[in-house]
């Protein structure tokens, strides 16, 4: 088993203190709001995708635990600015490394985001690292019904969303 | 009466009379190292641990006495009907039921409770009825009613807590009207520890002619039940937060309601006879156990009340007190740490949060010393949105632990504020 100490790294503390990007978008284009029923942790994510499919906008607030908060804080961050398929291709790289299926020797665009690797030897805490990237993608593509995806996902989040898109 | 009578040490029994410490060698589990450290359980409210005795008992079950059960005439059959048999006339005599056909063996409190939701409330809850629960109740004991309500247009009404997670009777009393069809009342809430004045509760509801089922879960492993004395219409609980097995359970019920309810699963068993006609049900408690049932477990679930019946429910209630007492005072010492259910009559089970730091992270570094807690909603939302929180951490005590595994929980939640700092 993993030490946990190497989990809760300083950067990760640090997000959690100061999370960025934390509120709610006035006008969002897209929305979604992820819940962990295991926890009744819940996650609102709203952004704003512009002409060039560009998020130029990117707020997440809610309830959650340190590891979650971190993670969606790192998240807006790190897709900020970025076409809707390379934040696409960022969530599907952090489900991976969560789950413990990314080679982080191979390339891949996560940077930083790798120091959420350790979460991969805890199994209960996956979906606290996962719940805002699957949120994310739950308001990129307006899903009306995620439950669908849940069984898709290594992770079982129920997600509701709304879309002006 | 059930609620004061048998716990604490008021009721004047000596903890030290036992040898606790030897009690708790009985549990291999116990011995386990997490991560290097001494594993420190504190989930029993979740599942308590097995004991040797328990233990040995389900290998002789297994390796000496094992067929299915009713059927057959060979040896082997009639052994195992006959311990299982003797399974359900321990329930019997541990909840003091008139009738040993009045013990139905399920597959635990959700199994028993969706029974009697099927058996009762499909066959009597009608449009336009009441079914009173309380905010305290565990999802259990709501799911099904609610799926009942929808499905006849009955309404489910709430009992409210006050601040220290106590029912408010008065309230309670309110909500019984001409409609009041049922009650569903948890005994002991698996959330905050409140030990509810079920008597009263039953009582009142009687007056009414109101029957009322208990969720006894959280309360067979601390307090001594008497279901004639409670006059309930239904008890509930699971063996393994009695030391017992996973996979059973019981319902009591009173004989002439159960035999006015209709069966809540078909197949063998559960017959007198069938064509395909007609098929006549068959008597107490078969009509209700359909199928083969879980023979093992029920057999371990009549080991585990003969251990804790040797013991004392009382004993342990009492030594329990001193482990709830000891707790309280060494969390209420920690500034940041707020308790969150403080009424006056509990089981040991302490539900807590911490200043600015999520129970799942408080979860995570605990088990980093091994001590095991419980982290989340614990499958009474109702209570965590009532006391305005998402989750709480919940440490809940058997006999089988010391204060000791308490100083080390108090250690464990400094440290997790140091990492949080
Ligand atoms: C009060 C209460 N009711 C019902 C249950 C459900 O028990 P089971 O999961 O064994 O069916 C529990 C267990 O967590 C409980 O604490």
């Amino acid at each position: 088993m993993m030490h946990t100490n190497s989990l809760y790294q300083e950067v990760i503390l640090d997000h959690n203190r100061k999370p960025r990007n934390y509120g709610k978008l006035e006008h969002p284009s897209h929305h979604a709001v992820g819940h962990n029923p295991l926890c009744g942790d819940r996650l609102d994510i709203s952004l704003q995708l512009n002409e060039h499919d560009q998020i130029n906008a990117i707020a997440f607030q809610g309830e959650s635990c340190a590891i979650c908060k971190a993670s969606a804080s790192m998240m807006t961050a790190a897709v900020k600015g970025k076409s809707r398929s390379d934040a696409e291709t960022l969530i599907d790289e952090f489900r991976d490394l969560a789950t413990g299926k990314l080679n982080t020797e191979s390339p891949h665009h996560l940077g930083r985001l790798t120091v959420f690797s350790g979460i991969r030897d805890l199994p209960t805490r996956v979906k606290c690292a996962v719940l805002p990237w699957h949120t994310l993608h739950a308001a990129l593509n307006s899903l009306d019904n995620a439950s669908t995806e849940a069984e898709q996902d290594p992770v079982q989040i129920v997600t509701d969303n709304t879309s002006s898109a | 009466m059930i609620n004061s009578a048998n716990r604490s040490s008021q009721s004047g029994t000596a903890t030290t009379d036992l040898d606790w410490e030897k009690i708790r060698n009985d549990f291999p589990i116990l011995k386990l190292k997490v991560d290097g450290k001494p594993l420190v359980y504190l989930d029993n409210a979740a599942s308590s641990q097995m004991p040797q005795p328990v233990i040995d008992r389900l290998v002789r079950y297994q390796t000496t006495e094992h067929a299915n059960v009713n059927r057959a005439v060979h040896y082997l059959s009639e052994v195992a009907t006959q311990e299982y048999h003797r399974a359900r006339c321990k329930l019997q005599q541990f909840i003091n039921a008139g009738e040993d056909r009045e013990i139905i063996f399920t597959s635990g409190t959700t199994d028993a409770i969706n029974l009697v939701m099927h058996g009762y409330g499909r066959k009597f809850i009608k449009a336009g009825d009441e079914i009173i629960l309380t905010t305290m109740e565990h999802h259990s004991n709501i799911v099904p009613w609610q799926m009942l309500a929808s499905e006849k247009g009955a309404k489910i009404r709430v009992v409210p807590i006050n601040d220290q997670g106590e029912l408010e009777f008065d309230e309670y009393e309110k909500l019984f009207n001409e409609h009041t069809k049922f009650v569903g009342l948890i005994h002991v809430s698996n959330a905050l520890g409140t030990i509810n004045p079920i008597k009263r509760m039953i009582d009142l509801a009687h007056r009414y002619s109101v029957p009322v089922l208990i969720d006894g879960a959280q309360a067979a492993p601390h307090l001594t039940i008497d279901v004639q004395a409670l006059d309930c219409d239904f008890y509930v609980f699971s063996a393994h937060k009695l030391c017992g097995p996973t996979g059973v359970g019981m319902l009591y019920g009173k004989a002439a309601l159960l035999e006015a309810m209709q069966p809540f699963k078909g197949g063998g068993d559960m017959i007198a006879s069938v064509t395909f006609e007609k098929t006549i049900y068959n008597t107490l408690p078969h009509k209700f156990e359909a199928g083969t049932p879980p023979i093992a477990a029920a057999i371990g679930f009549g080991a585990a009340i003969d251990y804790l019946t040797e013991i004392g429910i009382e004993r342990i209630a009492a030594y329990e007190t001193t482990l709830l007492e000891y707790a309280t005072m060494r969390l209420n010492e920690i500034s940041g740490v707020k308790i969150i259910g403080t009424a006056a009559e509990k089981t040991a089970a302490i539900s807590f949060t911490m200043d600015g730091i999520h129970p799942h992270d408080i979860g995570t570094i605990l088990n980093q010393d091994g001590i095991a807690v419980r982290t989340g909603h614990h499958c009474a939302q109702p209570v965590m949105q009532r006391f305005n929180v998402p989750a709480t951490s919940r440490a809940s005590f058997a006999f089988y632990n010391k204060k000791s595994e308490i100083d080390v929980l108090v250690a464990g939640i400094k440290t997790v504020q140091k990492v949080f700092l």
